[in-house]
């Protein structure tokens, strides 16, 4: 046996998920739930447990990145791409986050689709999901992790249209699959471009050899800003970023648990992995950091403008979600890769359970989606909305939360640059708001749904266990952070640093000045502290803090303290309202802009245009042709043997007159005269 | 490595026999003789397993020749053999042909005997093709692939089998004159049929051809092999076909009938003509671009689902022909990984069409709607062979379109840019007709009672999904024993650049210092040739 069994074979990580998935894809359609649950449960529970043994193999071994080769998946030329998986410190956080908040939401999920139709079909389709994402994370090149990015892609799109009966659901899940292709598009000519310059796809290799070539320059647009803006564009897809993020909202569509898991813990922010997977591409290339950061914070700020005004409480989340990977997309758009991966964790655990929480309440009050009839529900269903209350704490970025240390760090991280800092700083304004403005009209005021009809009730065991364990996660998952307030480090990014070690110099050296003004009295505090550096740190945190709790009193007054004022607010601003309710109309401006005009430029030109009449008539036109000019000469076969005498006689001068009068020098017909 | 015997002939002849066997017997007993077919073509394709021996791995040149001498004035040759490519061709051709067999169980009803000797013969012409090495002998298979072909469409396809039977002969014949022109252009020049003594005098520089001349031979041959592909703007008779011809026909049409058109390039008009080729890449690399999204933007919007199926064909095939002429080895494995793969997704789907025909006897896209409830099973099916249309990954579509592209780019980004949209226009048109026939609420009440998937038909998918998963994975099996028979044909169709890849090589290794400044230059050059 090996010293690091689990770790040789990393392959099984992946592997029993797709067991899991297989299992009951093949045989669940006749079993009993409780059977599906042990193939599902059973086979993500020991994919966790094997992933914690390799975790722990893995810091045994002592290595900086585990790579190993399994089997040699495409081949030709000189390129190969094989079926390589990897572990570093990166990898690690990415698995962990995969294997435990996709196991907690599996059994979240036995309660929740307990008595829904397709109950093995959907867990089959879930374990699928896992089988992708964990290759998607575990890859150790650019193909391979492709396929987890294509299989991802594809779960997407089973469990968004897993209602297919209804038309929005399989539209939705074809707008996901089909808008993510669009960024695959993207992504795949970048895997074309690296090979082509580097002649590998293999992340050692590549980043190894990239690592020679000279750094960019800013706003040079070279081969490292071509490489990143492409393998970006993939990102803005699966990531949901501007201007590919329509697919997110619409793919609320799909079962709650798929929303928590897929399209805010773990798939959407396999694009900010990819990022922070290619930094050395990417910290080459500031043209190309400069355009991920402003996209990251156009989306923040953009996505969280919407989830002001939604009334659907999915949406809200949905939107929420866009503007956190936004944030991802900043961090990592300034170099600090790892404060991007921080809040990609945090985020996994408080959103995860926003929108599973969100699930109970939805499950609690007979399938009600709709915030404007909800109202009052905190005492009905008590652990729902302490657990929720957590998560809105934790993303609002409530000092001691994950989200505030998280949110924190990127917020530190983009301070040198204004704009990207203002619009972050508003962003987390708004995300507040929304938040509470969420949790008041759901538990707070007065019930608006029929009380007779409906009863309020606390969601199974199976539903709210994950939901305390994801709360706590949600608090305690930005400790590791915490002692950097204290004067020591950041253990989280000290732990990412062997992976980012040389990006994310840059971010801890903020020069004092660009601490704004408003928080020049805490620096005496600081100072107490003993550490310069710390008394911007505790700045800039104040100031969040401080914008957070604007955003909170704001929803306080609007929603608690004078409800009918949102109302009267929405009025008086009513275009601004009804464009943020509608989304901007972005919706229907790719439809009446690209699908639209598509479809009928295929129909009506390509079509019945060109092909059938153009080119198919042209065919048949021919065709008819040679037949008139058949039925003509046909005539002149008149069995009248003067006639043929004339015919003979007509060829007979003809013939004489080619060959006489023929140019002299000049070469005659082919075969005529020899 | 085999050496003697005659597979080669044995595997062309044989389901001639079984043919000829069918024809003995009496026409009522329909069971006897669909069995029959079944055994012989099921032998076949088991027989056509001993290939994988017979073509060892990274072998040049053609394997298992067999040479007789048929005529001689004009001294036609009886040549066969084979390598890599065809050797594949050949299994797709002897696998799909038992499952077209099983496929038409019982949709065929009316002159049962007649309909499989006919499918029996089809496969003798389409392996004639791919072993033939004399060109009177390839022309000669050729020519009688067609027959069947037309017959099946003309005798056992639906409302306008006739217009669709004679537009297909028609089209395919206009090339084949052309090409019969060449031969005997080639002949007359060279004093031979045989393919490899042309190649030779040829590469040899023993007959030099004129620029015209070497690009009017090109143009001859290339025009039949267009057409068969086809490529864009020859493709019309190819929806008519498809959508007459009875699913056996349509998926031996697309499966193989269309491959060997993209064979023909490579086998013809590359090695043959590689100056004239060149100087027409980018003319056809255009036509195949515009085939790849034409293709797909026309099937996008088909109202009929066997047209749909037919016009991605005319994308797909796209893919193919411009991974023949982007002229980097990775394309071209890819190229042929795609013939394959084509071969067996885009079968799979004229399959499970012709399956939703049996039950409601119509192609409507709009007759259907909401099938997942009342046949899951073949809902799941369609699905699997949609994704591994659309390319996704693990499935076989992914590994030849992604070798296409990777290669094109290597040398013209612009083309493989554009080729990579086709990417997008598949995941459309599959998913949104996957999505009108199969999801919702059933709209026409006929469809609530449809019987799922029977044991028969889930045979032939699950064996279908098999192939597609494997094909999927395992490339390399596939690409290692094509790589030698591509490779081939690259230094065919590029003397030159083989040439100065070995004195490279030899001269002046690849040093870690240069890769700095000119390591782009170098990879290029590096990546065409190894």
């Amino acid at each position: 046996m090996p010293a690091h069994p689990i770790l040789e074979y990393l392959w099984i990580i992946p592997l029993l998920p797709l067991l899991g998935s297989a299992i009951n894809g093949l045989l669940g359609a006749k079993w009993p739930n409780r059977i599906v649950n042990i193939a599902a449960i059973g086979s993500t529970g020991l994919s966790f447990l094997c992933a914690l043994e390799a975790v722990r193999e893995f810091f045994d071994s002592g290595q900086v990145l585990f790579r190993k080769e399994f089997f040699a998946w495409i081949t030709a030329g000189n390129f190969r791409a094989g079926f390589d998986l990897q572990m570093d410190q990166l990898t690690v956080v990415m698995v962990l986050v995969v294997t435990g908040v996709g196991w907690l939401i599996h059994i979240y999920a036995t309660g929740y689709m307990a008595h829904e139709g397709g109950y093995y079909r959907f867990f089959s389709y879930l374990n699928l999901f896992m089988f992708f994402m964990l290759i998607l994370v575990l890859a150790a090149n650019y193909v391979l992790l492709f396929v987890g990015w294509e299989g991802v892609g594809l779960s997407s799109y089973l469990l968004i249209g897993f209602y297919f009966l209804k038309k929005s659901a399989a539209d939705a899940g074809k707008k996901a699959f089909i808008v993510n292709r669009i960024g695959d598009f993207g992504f795949m000519l970048g895997m074309f471009f690296l090979f082509r310059t580097f002649g590998t796809l293999d992340f050692q290799t590549l980043f190894a050899k990239a690592g020679l070539w000279p750094a960019e320059a800013m706003g040079q647009f070279g081969t490292f800003t071509i490489a990143c803006l492409l393998l970006f564009m993939g990102a803005t897809g699966k990531s949901a970023q501007l201007p590919l993020y329509v697919w997110l909202p619409d793919a609320m569509e799909g079962p709650t648990p798929v929303s928590a898991l897929i399209h805010a813990a773990t798939m959407v922010t396999a694009g900010v992995y990819v990022v922070a997977r290619s930094h050395i591409l990417f910290t080459y290339a500031p043209t190309a950091m400069l355009v991920v950061a402003i996209v990251g914070c156009a989306t923040a700020f953009f996505a969280a403008t919407i989830g002001l005004v939604q009334t659907d409480i999915k949406r809200v989340l949905a939107y929420s979600t866009v503007s956190q990977l936004g944030y991802m997309f900043l961090a990592c758009g300034v170099g600090a890769f790892g404060a991007g991966i921080f809040h990609l964790m945090t985020h996994a655990f408080f959103k995860a359970l926003l929108f599973l929480a969100a699930g109970s309440v939805i499950h609690a009050i007979g399938g009600e989606q709709d915030m404007t009839k909800m109202g009052g529900l905190s005492k009905k269903i008590r652990w729902t909305y302490g657990t929720m209350l957590v998560a809105t704490l934790a993303i609002a970025g409530a000092p001691g939360f994950s989200g505030f240390f998280s949110k924190d760090a990127i917020l530190v991280a983009v301070a040198g640059k204004y704009w990207l800092y203002g619009f972050g700083l508003l962003s987390a304004l708004l995300t507040s708001f929304y938040m509470f403005r969420l949790i008041f009209l759901t538990f707070f005021g007065k019930p608006r749904y029929d009380e007779h009809k409906v009863h309020a009730h606390e969601s199974p065991r199976s539903m709210f266990i994950p939901l305390v364990i994801l709360a706590l996660l949600s608090i305690v998952g930005g400790w590791l952070a915490a002692p950097e307030f204290w004067g020591h480090a950041n253990y989280f990014e000290d732990f990412l640093n062997p992976v980012f070690a040389s990006p994310t110099q840059s971010v801890k050296t903020i020069p004092v000045d660009t601490a704004p003004r408003v928080g020049k009295f805490l620096f005496a505090f600081g100072e107490a502290m003993g550490r310069a550096s710390m008394e911007i740190l505790w700045t800039y945190a104040a100031i969040a803090v401080g914008t957070a709790l604007i955003g909170f009193l704001i929803a306080y007054w609007l929603y608690i303290r004078q409800p009918r004022k949102a109302d009267d607010l929405a009025k008086s601003l009513r275009p601004a309202y009804t464009t943020l309710l509608n989304k901007y109309y972005v919706d229907e401006l790719y439809a009446a802009v690209v699908v639209r005009p598509l479809v009928w430029l295929s129909t009506n030109v390509l079509w019945k245009a060109a092909d059938v009449a153009g080119i198919d008539g042209t065919v048949n036109g021919i065709a008819h042709g040679a037949a008139a000019i058949g039925d003509g000469v046909r005539h002149s076969q008149s069995g009248n043997t003067r006639s043929y005498a004339v015919w003979v006689v007509v060829g007979a001068i003809v013939l004489l007159a080619i060959i006489f009068f023929w140019p002299s020098g000049a070469k005659t017909p082919v075969g005529l005269v020899r | 490595m085999l050496h003697g015997g005659h597979l080669l002939s044995v595997l062309i002849f044989f389901p001639a026999v079984g043919a000829l066997a069918l024809m003995l017997l009496r026409g009522d007993d329909h069971k006897f003789i669909r069995s029959i077919a079944m055994i012989v073509s099921t032998a076949e394709f088991l027989f056509s397993l001993i290939l994988l021996r017979g073509v060892p791995v990274g072998a040049t040149g053609y394997q298992l020749e067999e040479f007789a001498k048929w005529i001689s004035a004009p001294p036609i040759n009886y040549h066969l053999g084979v390598d890599g490519i065809s050797m594949f061709l050949v299994l797709l051709t002897t696998f799909l042909t038992p499952i077209s067999v099983l496929a038409s169980w019982s949709s065929i009803q009316n002159r049962v005997k007649e309909f499989f000797v006919m499918l029996l013969l089809l496969e003798v012409g389409v392996v004639g093709v791919f072993f033939s090495l004399d060109l009177f002998l390839f022309f000669l298979f050729w020519e009688v692939m067609l027959i069947p072909m037309a017959l099946l469409i003309g005798i056992w396809g639906h409302e306008r089998r006739v217009y669709a039977a004679v537009k297909f002969v028609l089209y395919t014949m206009t090339g084949s004159i052309l090409m019969l022109v060449g031969i005997i252009w080639l002949y007359n020049a060279t004093g031979t049929f045989d393919l490899p003594a042309i190649q030779q005098t040829l590469a040899n520089g023993l007959l030099v051809l004129a620029p015209r001349t070497e690009m009017l031979l090109f143009l001859a041959f290339f025009l039949a092999f267009a057409i068969k592909v086809p490529l864009f703007p020859l493709h019309t008779w190819l929806p008519d076909a498809h959508v007459e011809a009875p699913t056996a026909g349509s998926v031996m049409l697309a499966g193989v009938l269309l491959k060997l058109g993209t064979y023909g390039m490579m086998r013809f008009c590359l090695p043959l003509f590689p100056e004239a080729s060149h100087r027409a890449a980018r003319w056809v690399a255009v036509l195949a671009i515009i085939g790849i999204i034409y293709g797909a933007l026309v099937s996008m919007v088909q109202p009929n689902l066997k047209k749909l199926v037919a016009y991605s064909s005319v994308s797909h095939l796209g893919f193919v022909v411009l991974g023949i002429f982007a002229f980097h080895n990775i394309s071209m494995q890819g190229a042929v990984y795609q013939m394959l793969a084509h071969g067996i997704s885009t079968g799979a789907l004229f399959l499970l069409v012709g399956m939703l025909y049996d039950r409601r006897h119509t192609f409507e896209i709009s007759e259907f709607g909401g099938l997942s409830t009342p046949m899951p099973k073949l809902a799941a099916f369609f699905l699997f062979v949609a994704l591994s249309s659309l390319g996704l990954p693990m499935l076989n579509g992914f590994v030849g379109e992604f070798l296409i592209l990777l290669g094109t780019y290597q040398r013209h980004w612009g083309w493989a840019s554009w080729a990579a949209l086709g990417v997008i226009l598949s995941a459309c048109y599959l998913l949104w007709s996957y999505q009108r026939v199969f999801f919702g609420e059933i709209t026409v009440e006929k469809n609530r009672t449809l019987p799922d998937a029977s044991a028969r038909e889930k045979w032939i998918l699950a064996t279908m999904a098999v192939v597609t998963l494997w094909m999927g994975i395992g490339s390399v099996f596939i690409t290692r024993r094509t790589a030698a028979a591509t490779q081939t044909v690259m230094d065919q169709v590029e003397p030159q650049r083989a040439y100065e890849a070995r004195a490279r090589s030899r001269t002046k290794p690849l040093t870690k210092t240069d890769s700095s400044q000119s390591s782009r230059t170098i990879s290029i050059e590096r990546l065409g040739i190894r």
